[in-house]
């Protein structure tokens, strides 16, 4: 009796395997601290990159966002994350581009916007061309060409928590047509 | 909890919507939140809405010996407190600076513009005055505390009502609700707060900032005034310079803004007499509004659920009839039971489990309540009746169970509904049951 209970929850746990995006807060010696919005600051060591070597350091500030996943995640200890994936590609991992916009949602709304065959998804890929990053910690970073794009993708991904499909449909069709 | 860090790309971000005057909520520059005032049954209690900052105010009065300077007036005293629940940086040691600066900045704003008229609080002059007393608390902090709270404390004073009193040469007589009606305070003018978030050293002005913009600007101006254009308090803090016309420039815009929360103020007041005086029902409880979750939500939605109850359905027809309800845990130990089996330690084999997952038989769904709206709650909980051995309850002791240690554990099953047309394979969450056993 293994039960899956989905649920509405803000508040993120790490789980090995899951990607997040982070927000690096210290660098002290070897490791980049980066907060993933759980009980702990994460700790990524800056040889999990690619192509990174002792002499040859990645480029990332504080305050800078990345896209890592987990390889340590209990819940008693520090959890450790890297940037890279276990054949040592990045596979999209890093840091994430300069631009662009960062909120939260709730951790339901990404799974669900992660889900195979998504429509949201699809539906806004039809309105801009964007570039968009999910975290399984309920973060997610949007960049369109321009701000007033990036607002609305905003809005309107924070709002599908709360919509039917009819009223998601109508949406998107009075912004095909603006 | 440490206060999660703004990005570099968040903190460009807002500043360059700022620039082209966009803001993250779709807002103009001048515009405010929207406000909602709601009362609770005493008079005095009152929460106010600021978007999503809430402040609940509450105000209390109690017949105590006046100060020996001022023997003729009644004493006010102002407190708000940042509780823990309003964000998770706020914790009970940690919040000095901005507590002290809100506190001082509401005292301020009212009790030097002589907004209560104190001397009508006095009942003996030298003896007994009446002591009132605000209480506010910050319920969620989604930026411009202040604003809300001077709202709330406003609201409350004007809400409240002190038991009446009456002096016949030295004997008080002190009057309970129901002997003779409680008695308004007497208030001269509201003064209300308004904030003027800075940028790009006073570059960019923004009325009303929310958590998001408060983090990136650059100093805080706020104006308290009333209606009548009277400045009450103001006070610049962040270390911008500002240039006289600025500073002009926002009395003018505050002074509109008070208008509008005045109006919006008396409307809510006088909304809230004629119920009470019509015998309706008052109260946070029906401010909200029933069936519904309390959490923060967008404008109503209504929630198509044709869809559901047909799927639903179809699932019942199509499941095997559950099993008999748990009735048989296992006994280890007088105290100890087991209901269906545990689960093997998976640590670090979160992959294999997720296979596990798939093979099991089809009935098994994973419930997806995406919106708990309550007209989806509603129809999930009428399947369930309808579904009668469904045993998932929050309660821990609601069935008391006689322990036969010796019949075999059978495994709980229930029905689950999906509640939106979406494949529902997600990342799944383990959970385990047990009930504690009744002795």
């Amino acid at each position: 009796g293994v039960y899956w209970v989905d649920s509405q929850q803000k508040r993120y746990v790490p789980v090995k395997g899951d990607h997040v995006i982070g927000i690096v807060t210290a660098k002290s010696g070897d490791i980049f601290k980066v907060d993933v919005g759980g009980s702990e600051p994460a700790s990524l060591s800056y040889l999990a990159f690619e192509g990174a070597t002792k002499r040859n350091r990645p480029n990332v500030q504080v305050g800078d966002l990345i896209y890592g996943q987990f390889v340590v995640a209990n819940k008693d200890m520090e959890p450790e994350m890297v940037c890279i994936d276990s054949c040592g590609r990045a596979s999209g991992m890093g840091v994430i581009g300069q631009d662009g916009l960062l909120f939260k949602v709730t951790l339901g709304l990404i799974r669900k916007l992660l889900a195979p065959d998504c429509e949201i998804l699809q539906e806004v890929g039809k309105l801009y061309p964007l570039e968009i990053v999910f975290g399984m910690n309920g973060r997610i970073w949007v960049k369109a060409k321009t701000i007033q794009q990036t607002l609305i993708l905003a809005n309107i991904l924070e709002a599908c928590e709360h919509m039917t499909a009819d009223q998601r449909k109508q949406i998107f069709s009075r912004l095909a047509e603006s | 909890m440490k206060e999660t860090p703004l990005s570099n790309c968040e903190r460009r971000f807002l500043l360059r919507a700022i620039e082209e005057k966009k803001r993250l909520d779709g807002r103009q520059t001048y515009d405010y939140r929207n406000i909602k005032i709601s009362f609770g049954t005493d008079y005095g209690c009152c929460i106010v809405e600021l978007g999503k900052t809430r402040v609940l105010g509450q105000v209390s009065c109690e017949l105590v010996s006046p100060k020996l300077n001022r023997a003729t007036e009644g004493i006010l005293f102002f407190n708000l407190e940042l509780s823990q629940m309003a964000a998770p940086a706020f914790e009970p040691g940690r919040q000095s600076d901005l507590l002290v600066k809100l506190n001082r900045l509401l005292e301020r704003c009212l009790r030097n513009s002589k907004c209560i008229d104190t001397e009508s609080l006095c009942v003996v002059a030298g003896e007994k005055v009446w002591q009132i007393r605000v209480d506010l608390h910050l319920l969620n902090h989604d930026g411009n505390i202040i604003d809300a709270a001077s709202i709330a404390a406003i609201v409350a004073l004007c809400h409240f009502r002190r038991p009446d009193v009456s002096v016949q040469g030295d004997e008080v007589t002190l009057y309970t609700p129901e002997e003779r009606d409680p008695v308004p305070l007497s208030i001269h003018h509201m003064p209300i707060c308004v904030s003027f978030a800075f940028f790009q050293q006073g570059t960019y002005l923004l009325v009303d900032p929310n958590e998001r913009e408060e983090r990136v600007m650059d100093g805080l101006l706020v104006i308290a005034m009333n209606k009548h254009r009277e400045i009450c308090t103001i006070q610049s803090s962040g270390g911008i310079m500002l240039l006289k016309d600025q500073v002009l420039r926002c009395s003018k815009i505050a002074g509109v803004k008070v208008l509008e929360i005045t109006e919006l103020i008396q409307k809510a007041l006088e909304n809230d007499r004629k119920v009470r005086k019509e015998g309706g029902k008052y109260g946070f409880a029906e401010s909200i509004a029933s069936q519904r979750i309390t959490a923060f939500k967008m404008e109503k939605a209504p929630i198509d659920t044709s869809d559901v109850e047909e799927k639903a359905e179809e699932i019942i027809a199509e499941a095997e009839p559950p099993l008999e309800v748990v009735s048989n845990p296992v006994l280890w130990t007088p105290g100890t039971a087991q209901i269906g089996e545990g689960v093997e330690n998976s640590w670090g084999d979160l992959e294999d489990s997720e296979k596990e997952e798939e093979d099991e038989d089809g009935t098994d769904e994973a419930i997806i309540l995406d919106s708990i709206k309550m007209d989806t709650g509603v129809e999930v909980s009428n399947i369930g009746s309808q579904d009668a051995p469904i045993v998932l309850s929050d309660s821990e002791e609601e069935e008391m169970i006689i322990l036969e240690p010796d019949k075999n554990p059978k495994k709980i099953r229930t029905q689950t509904i999906s509640a939106k047309q979406e494949a529902p394979s997600k990342k799944p969450v383990r959970k385990r049951k047990k009930k504690r056993a009744a002795n």
